[in-house]
């Protein structure tokens, strides 16, 4: 691509592209982690063959583009112009897929999406009732992109914030945009971003840092990766615009080594935007300059947490350190830095392109514009949402989510990671913002949003939650690496069926304890699963310590496996993939399990056909 | 201990700048080259890049990512994440200890596999998964799909110039 050479051959570029769009059909394909992981590649390898064979490369285009959000369905693809949108697409479809193309788009009808309720088909995404309720103004654009082609992005109106930016704002009216549309820090904590850029502007220290939060360490949140890999572009024009508002001249992106696709898509965008002229020195002919660094992050949990991080770029263990000062007083190499979350640095062109005002007519009082959740666990439709910031959460599970999956009851919605708490199913009509979900016990977090139904013991929810935070304490400060460790050793012997009843009053002084005292949010939110598990579902605790029993039958050492001989047809399943061989029986007799060897694995309830294996 | 070709440390140096912030990089690429830390290649770089040895140690032990023994050909990452441990990981995890007679995470006698867990690698929609080679996903695992999760990486193993890596398992499990 040309080097673009003022801000104005932005519109220029863009109008030049759309007047070169073809009428072509287009097969796009979803190439994110997800549908990868479901066998994307395959899909389009084999599309890409039935293509050439039948001498139809020039005639239907094919794309990879980013993640679309619905993973449980994946591979998923839209055929453009038609936008008929198939789910759950295998390698053997690429020929059905090329034939309905050619004969005037007629679907296939096997892959259109089926309503579960209705079990109508239904032709396109939108209509789909996960995407229905959504208003995806950061995600909207990632099933239209090839990530690693700008000029996809710019055909979209891609950096035409930036190009407006450079060409009709100062540095303040940035900062006062964003503050004024209430953008606050999507990364957990939701402190209002351009209250933050204000503080930064305050100090006349040079150089001065910009740095983005791509450390995405909580357990079941993966939004920041799918941004990253299906529309790096985004993120690219929003910092670029932070460093304008900053007079920065750096920037630091600093992504998870856990996530490899987003490192390549990242890093190649930046270079396409290098060669742009967006990126380097007088970008798009102005007297700006500005670089992005990558930097790849080594495995640290605690990392996500900015002090932590910004001691990770320089080189050093990832530790924390006691703030005030805040990065943006002493951030990167003692200078003044502000650092941001992916979706954050996301939002601003959105708030540049469509004002302010637009964006705070999103959402709650104190809450303004969307969030993106990721739905998972024990949900029909598990992926990403993003929805309007005060939606209830019964909305999110029972409409977009599409409800439990076997029937079950939900018990429990886990929200914010490690960090946040669980919401008991009775509190179901919360509304999702900052406020009302720290008053719960919970918080926003990043917007890992984990559906818990009655099969999931939060006795045992806590316990994993307190190895995961033991484990990834960096061990600095006292509360936190011992405090863990004690709760955690608390947990499991509560799940052993070996708890006093004085252990709930020591787990509640113990979290509190942790809470005041740790030097960083690690520490001081690390005790939320425990703390909120103890205020709503106490009476599981207690059976596990009163009545040894698991009420939800996970706890290994209070469960015992059996076979229902009036239910066992003999088929010998259960026998084969037992590893301890606990399981007596010939085929086509009824089998039993011998209590002294099983390991309680699970595997035979796995495999078990007529559901002959029971757990007391 | 195999022995360490030190040849291949003075070019990958060469990439960068004398910087402590380098030091971070640096280590990813030589755990990349030779699958693990070298002692003698810490202290090289220490000297390289003028960074006590005591904190170059600090940093190798500190994340992750890195490890001070050799990992195995193959490294399984079995994911524990929250949404995958409600879906049952944790007793996936236990059949692959299991079958690869491995007491805990960690590398085979015969250096063939190394089982990590990892919290999260962001594929929480296809829980539980298991990544294998960093590249190579496997979704919706059970106990019973994990044998033949085994047995295609030990094949592998054994001839490894019949199969291209990139085409192991993007096939649905």
């Amino acid at each position: 691509m040309l080097k673009l050479k003022s801000p104005h051959e932005i519109k220029e570029l863009q109008l030049c592209l759309e007047a070169s769009e073809t009428t072509r059909p287009c097969i796009s394909v979803c190439a994110g982690s997800g549908c990868k992981a479901s066998g994307a590649d395959n899909v389009i390898a084999s599309l890409r063959k039935e293509l050439e064979k039948r001498n139809l490369a020039g005639t239907i285009d094919l794309k990879s583009t980013g993640c679309h959000g619905f993973c449980e369905k994946g591979p998923v693809m839209i055929v453009w112009p038609e936008k008929v949108f198939y789910n759950g697409v295998s390698q053997s479809d690429a020929k059905d897929i090329v034939a309905s193309v050619m004969n005037g788009h007629k679907p296939v009808e096997k892959l259109l999406y089926k309503d579960p309720n209705t079990g109508e088909r239904i032709l396109h995404e939108h209509e789909v009732p996960f995407y229905a309720r959504q208003q995806r103004i950061l995600f909207g654009n990632n099933g239209k992109l090839d990530p690693k082609d700008i000029r996809d992005y710019i055909k979209v109106g891609g950096y035409h914030a930036l190009g407006r930016v450079l060409l009709d704002f100062t540095p303040e009216q940035v900062v006062e945009s964003v503050k004024r549309s209430g953008l606050r820090g999507r990364g957990g904590a939701g402190f209002p971003t351009g209250v933050k850029w204000e503080a930064l502007r305050k100090s006349t220290v040079h150089p001065r840092y910009i740095v983005c939060n791509a450390d995405e360490g909580d357990p079941g949140a993966f939004m920041d990766r799918s941004l990253l890999e299906g529309n790096p572009h985004s993120v690219i024009e929003g910092i670029i615009i932070g460093g304008y508002a900053l007079e920065a001249k750096e920037a630091y992106v600093y992504v998870r080594a856990e996530y490899p696709l987003a490192v390549e898509h990242l890093s190649v965008a930046i270079q396409q935007a290098e060669k742009a002229g967006l990126l380097g020195d007088n970008i798009l002919g102005t007297k700006m300059s500005f670089r992005i660094h990558l930097v790849q992050g080594a495995g640290a949990f605690v990392c996500g947490e900015e002090t932590a991080l910004l001691a990770s770029i320089e080189g050093k263990v990832g530790e924390p350190n006691p703030r005030p000062p805040y990065p943006v007083q002493k951030g990167l190499w003692g200078k003044p830095t502000v650092i941001n979350n992916v979706k954050t640095w996301a939002s601003v062109p959105v708030i540049i392109n469509k004002g302010a005002d637009w964006y705070a007519s999103i959402g709650t009082e104190k809450s303004k514009g969307t969030m993106v959740f990721s739905l998972v666990g024990k949900i029909n439709n598990t992926g990403l949402v993003e929805v309007p910031m005060g939606i209830t959460l019964r909305e999110m599970i029972y409409e977009i989510g599409g409800g439990i999956p076997k029937g079950k009851q939900l018990k429990a919605i886990q929200i914010g990671g490690p960090s946040g708490g669980c919401i008991p199913a009775s509190m179901i009509d919360l509304p999702i913002d900052y406020e009302a979900l720290t008053q719960a016990g919970s918080m926003m977090g990043s917007g890992g949003m984990v559906v818990m139904d009655e099969d999931t013991c939060m006795v045992d929810v806590a316990r994993y939650f307190m190895e995961f935070l033991e484990e990834e304490s960096c061990g600095k400060c006292f509360p936190c690496r011992e405090g863990t460790q004690r709760l955690k050793d608390i947990l499991n012997r509560i799940s052993q069926g070996k708890g006093a009843e004085e252990d709930l009053e020591l787990l509640d002084d113990a979290g509190w304890m942790i809470k005041e005292t740790s030097l960083c949010g690690l520490g001081q939110t690390a005790p939320n699963p425990v703390l909120s598990t103890l205020r709503y579902f106490r009476d599981e605790y207690e059976a596990h310590i009163r009545d040894k029993k698991c009420p939800a039958k996970v706890c290994r050492e209070l469960i015992v496996y059996e076979i229902d001989e009036t239910i066992c047809d003999g088929c010998h399943a259960c026998v084969r993939v037992c590893s301890s061989d606990a399981i007596l029986g010939e085929k086509d007799k009824v089998h039993e399990i011998e209590s002294a060897k099983c390991i309680k694995c699970g595997a035979c309830i796995e495999v078990c056909q007529p559901k002959a294996v029971l757990v007391h | 201990m195999p022995q360490v070709e030190m040849d291949k440390v003075e070019p990958l140096l060469e990439q960068y700048e004398d910087q402590r912030l380098n030091l971070i990089p640096i280590l990813q690429d030589v755990q990349e080259t030779y699958r693990y830390l070298p002692e003698l290649v810490l202290r090289r770089i220490s000297k390289k890049l003028r960074v006590p040895l005591t904190e170059v140690y600090q940093v190798a032990t500190f994340y992750r990512c890195f490890s001070l023994v050799p990992r195995g050909k193959h490294v399984i990452q079995v994911c524990l994440g929250t949404a995958c441990h409600v879906r049952g990981a944790p007793r996936v995890l236990d059949r692959i200890l299991r079958d690869l007679k491995l007491p805990h995470a960690g590398t085979t006698e015969d250096l063939q596999f190394t089982v990590e867990t990892v919290r999260c690698i962001g594929c929480c929609g296809l829980a539980p998964v298991a990544r294998v080679d960093n590249t190579n996903t496997h979704p919706h695992l059970t106990q019973a799909k994990v044998g033949g999760l085994l047995k295609k990486y030990q094949e592998k193993a054994e001839a490894p110039k019949a199969a291209k890596p990139d085409e192991a398992s993007h096939a649905k499990a």
